[in-house]
């Protein structure tokens, strides 16, 4: 029978980190290294879907930092990891926002990719145990 | 290009946002569920009662 001082033991071996930085890197991925697979899976199709939804509704990817606004919209969009990168390479999302669906798309691309920071840092918490 | 309603695009916010929040903040599937249910209600009624709000403000 494992006792907790077992399963601290064992939630602490290997690189912590690996579910986290995954986690950010691609959608859900953080929770499908761990096994959760249900979990994963709903994460990635919300953070997915938040995302794509936003760059059809022709939102705006941040690409500088000019102002503080602007720093912290790249900083909401970094939080997509590859996503925020394939897009920026394939040119999708707008540059300027022309249209009022494309202001609300800006929202939906930078809360895609604070919920993904937050997806990130709920595998890392499975990871080291400190949930369950 | 894709162009939903405001309140379309409220909903839409509000199911996704409610999923994390209630997968990543709860433990049991259980209080995940009620916890995702609360946010979404939540994100959705206050954004209609604020577009009340602002109407009869803007009268």
């Amino acid at each position: 029978m494992a006792t907790t001082q077992d399963k601290k033991t064992e939630a602490g071996s290997g690189f912590v980190y690996l579910p986290l930085i995954v986690g950010w890197l691609v959608p859900g991925a953080g929770h499908f290294l761990l096994r959760k697979w249900g979990r994963g899976a709903l994460l990635a199709a919300s953070i997915l879907g938040m995302f794509s939804i936003g760059i059809a509704m022709q939102g705006k990817l941040y690409a500088g930092a000019h102002d503080i606004l602007d720093f912290l919209g790249l900083a909401g969009d970094l939080g997509n990891g590859l996503l925020y990168v394939v897009s920026r390479a394939a040119g999708w999302g707008a540059d300027q926002v022309t249209v009022t669906t494309g202001d609300y798309g800006t929202r939906f691309l930078v809360v895609a990719g604070l919920l993904n920071v937050i997806a990130a840092v709920d595998a890392h918490n499975l990871r080291t145990g400190r949930k369950a | 290009m894709f162009r939903p309603s405001h309140f379309a695009a409220v909903v839409l916010f509000a199911l996704f946002a409610s999923v994390v929040f209630g997968i990543t903040m709860r433990e049991t599937p259980r209080r995940m569920v009620r916890y995702g249910l609360y946010c979404f209600v939540l994100f959705v009624g206050s954004a209609i009662v604020l577009s009340w709000l602002m109407f009869l403000i803007a009268r």
